[in-house]
């Protein structure tokens, strides 16, 4: 009994932490863009500008919650749901300190990608049930891109998996304590990080959405609370590839005096703040680059990654 | 890729610049006299209306903003009967005051001029009228004219001469 109401309040303490980070990043992102852009950003709603979050809810709610008359609408309403579905459970295998994860799979990285593979789903449905030109070139693209990435982010993860020896999470933290994975595996943190912007469609790779191309690409249809989901959803998607790069390659909660789960959150918020500066600096890729990148450069790079750390792992007596 | 990570480091120093950003209500940008702002209609030094209703700024007006009409005094001095201004229109290009012979209408540095209601933002007379001269002053039109108003007759202005009777020369 006790087991499942510890369960339950991690279930939805997580849940809680997730979307309250996520929502936090409605006012954050443009924080930290102005700040590196010499602005100020929203300030004036409460302090900081923090009330900024609640107005922009309270307005997104409000909004008339549209369907196009020539939409598909049953798929159309769906696919803003298996974005907030998809990224939420992946944080089911994410381990935010000692003991504090929901689900202990010894999958859980596969788990991961697996959920991945289907937020794209997600983005794909959308454009194709909005029935109109943009977003289905945002859904071609989102689709095409997932061709691209998704070999080599699973590629690039596999070095972590031989060094560590396992595919849970927890297990790959514990593997940290000596080294964090970022020095051994320095290329494949590279990859990820590529892949991780085009995992969660960010600048520099947010080519499905391309807003001075394409309107807003595959949600150019949406409005209201699911124009919300997918907006939200982006912000969950950093945060979760902003936790998994850290508990893959920067040792998770482990570090020195703090708690885990407080060193868990600065290194999550270093690398969400990462994101941001990102998309403030890079310039978008055109598409046929990106594919290019990835297939000639990127695949060969992670493969002979993967290699190199097998033939390490062999000869130093393997796991 | 160096570069990227320079650029990425060099967006980074941003964070530390000054701030471009002027908090408005609180602050407020440096307006230059000539800025073009909200319109008025100024008096000359004796404290009278400026304004001779030439309709020049209301032709020169490119948005037709501007409504006025002439009327005349006993003593044959000319004013707007009603001088209308409709803000909502006006495109602040500043052609009205360019087109003002006698320096009577001239765009101020203020800008703070919003209004919930629409029709409250059409000026009248009384609402663009000021007490002083603005821009220009020490300037009254009617002393350098050459007309006849009442109290000053031909040849008594400025720098003028008494007329000359021309039929007296020919004798």
């Amino acid at each position: 009994m006790s087991d499942t109401l510890v369960m339950v309040c991690t279930i939805a303490g997580v849940l809680g932490a997730v979307l309250t980070a996520a929502s936090l990043l409605i006012w954050g992102e443009r924080r930290l863009l102005a700040l590196w852009q010499d602005r100020l950003g929203p300030n004036r709603v409460g302090p900081l500008g923090l009330a900024q979050v609640a107005a922009d809810v309270i307005k997104i709610l409000t909004k008339e919650d549209w369907v196009p008359p020539f939409a598909d609408k049953p798929v159309f309403v769906l696919a803003p749901m298996i974005i907030m579905t998809t990224t939420l459970l992946s944080f089911a295998v994410i381990c935010f300190g000692p003991g504090i994860v929901v689900a202990d799979l010894n999958v859980g990285l596969l788990f991961f990608l697996a959920m991945s593979a289907m937020g794209v789903y997600s983005v794909v449905m959308a454009g194709w049930a909005s029935n109109s030109k943009y977003p289905l070139l945002g859904a071609l693209r989102a689709a095409g891109q997932m061709f691209g990435y998704e070999v080599f982010m699973g590629l690039s993860l596999m070095g972590v998996v031989m060094c560590a020896g396992s595919f849970n999470l927890r297990e790959i933290v514990l593997a940290q304590r000596s080294l964090w994975f970022c020095v051994p595996q320095a290329a494949g943190l590279a990859i990820f990080l590529i892949a991780g912007f085009a995992e969660t469609r960010r600048l520099p790779l947010d080519l499905p959405e391309t807003e001075n191309e394409l309107v807003a690409g595959y949600h150019t249809e949406y409005s209201g609370m699911k124009f919300g989901m997918f907006y939200v959803g982006e912000y969950v998607g950093i945060v979760l590839v902003s936790s998994l790069i850290t508990v893959l390659f920067f040792g998770g909660w482990l570090g020195p005096w703090l708690p885990g789960v407080v060193w868990f959150c600065i290194k999550t918020v270093f690398f969400v703040c990462f994101f941001v500066l990102c998309r403030a600096t890079l310039m978008r890729p055109r598409y046929d680059q990106l594919m290019s990148f990835g297939w000639k450069v990127l695949l060969p790079l992670s493969l002979v990654n993967l290699l190199v750390t097998a033939a390490v792992v062999l000869a130093r007596g393997g796991r | 890729m160096i570069a990227l990570v320079k650029a990425l480091w060099a967006v980074f120093l941003h964070a530390f610049k000054k701030r471009a950003t002027i908090e408005y209500p609180e602050n407020k940008a440096y307006c230059a006299p000539r800025w073009r702002g909200r319109i008025v209609l100024t008096r000359d030094p004796d404290g009278k209306e400026r304004c001779v209703g030439c309709y020049l700024c209301s032709a020169a007006c490119p948005v037709s903003c501007i409504a006025l009409q002439c009327a005349e005094d006993e003593t044959g001095r000319r004013y707007p009967k009603f001088f209308r201004i409709n803000f909502s229109r006006c495109i602040f290009c500043g052609y009205c005051e360019e087109a003002c012979p006698t320096y009577a209408i001239q765009l101020t540095p203020d800008y703070e001029m919003s209004e919930y209601n629409r029709q409250n933002l059409v000026y009248e007379k009384e609402d663009l009228l000021i007490r002083g001269q603005g821009k220009y002053h020490g300037y009254n039109f009617y002393r350098v004219a050459g007309v006849s108003i009442g109290g000053k007759g031909k040849g008594e202005g400025e720098n003028e001469q008494p007329p000359i009777d021309v039929r007296g020369l020919a004798d």
